[in-house]
């Protein structure tokens, strides 16, 4: 399991649109070895299919895809965005964080899905998050939840 | 009471949802059994309320339960008032 380690945060990303920065936090995934190529496609189709509900909370957007759809090891990649991009969302425009999630059928999903919970409902946080300079800084704030 | 939490996939997000329901659930100290699943499976399955986006809430209007409108999956609280008030109407 993988949750925001090192090499799945990237600050500061400068993207077009929704897809892109669903392709920049997939391709993180595909880098750190968590999930195929494939599962980056799949998490734009399904972005592309099912509309921007995956804006799970005001400026968080959380793709996913199935766990048949090429993922190895259960893992979330974190893209803090430069400039806000809009998805689509009635209420939760515009996103500020991506958070690509590789979704497995083990156990480990359910705690990933657990430490990705308490993150995000912590607003405090979250407002840190999007803020945040430097991994290092990143890596201070996740501390004590991975 | 059947609660389903809903999603598009029914993977990850409702996932999230569910739990953070089953929170608020025993906050409420209510008796209801929540399950997850995604949103063409929900149309089919017996449910007395169903949490969910409003982006994905026009493709259950259709459904006999009560759909209820959660815009923050992670924030409990909005989950609870949102529940209450549908519990209450």
């Amino acid at each position: 399991m993988k949750f925001i380690a090192k090499d799945l945060i990237k600050l500061n990303v400068d993207v077009a649109d929704a897809v892109e920065a669903i392709k920049v936090a997939g391709q993180l995934l595909v880098r750190s070895g968590a999930t195929d190529d494939s599962y980056v496609n799949a998490m734009v189709q399904s972005y592309e299919e099912n509309g921007p509900y995956i804006v799970l909370a005001p400026g968080i957007a959380l793709p996913h895809a199935r766990p048949e759809d090429g993922v190895k090891e259960a893992a979330v990649s974190l893209v803090q965005l430069k400039e806000p991009i809009t998805f689509g969302h009635t209420t939760n425009d515009p996103v500020r964080l991506v958070l690509a999630l590789a979704s497995s059928s083990s156990e480990e999903h359910l705690q990933l899905l657990q430490r990705l919970s308490g993150l995000m409902g912590d607003q405090d946080k979250v407002r840190q998050i999007i803020q945040a300079t430097t991994p290092e800084d990143l890596q201070t704030l996740l501390e004590g939840l991975r | 009471m059947k609660i389903l939490a809903v999603c598009g996939l029914g993977q990850g997000t409702s996932l999230i949802l569910r739990m953070n329901v089953e929170n608020v659930v025993k906050e409420l100290e209510l008796e209801a059994d929540v399950e997850h699943t995604d949103v063409s499976s929900a149309s089919g399955m017996p449910a007395d309320y169903i949490i969910t986006s409003a982006e994905l809430a026009e493709s259950l209007t259709g459904h006999e339960g009560t759909v209820v409108i959660v815009n923050n999956y992670f924030d409990t609280n909005e989950i609870k008032a949102a529940l209450s008030e549908a519990l209450h109407s």
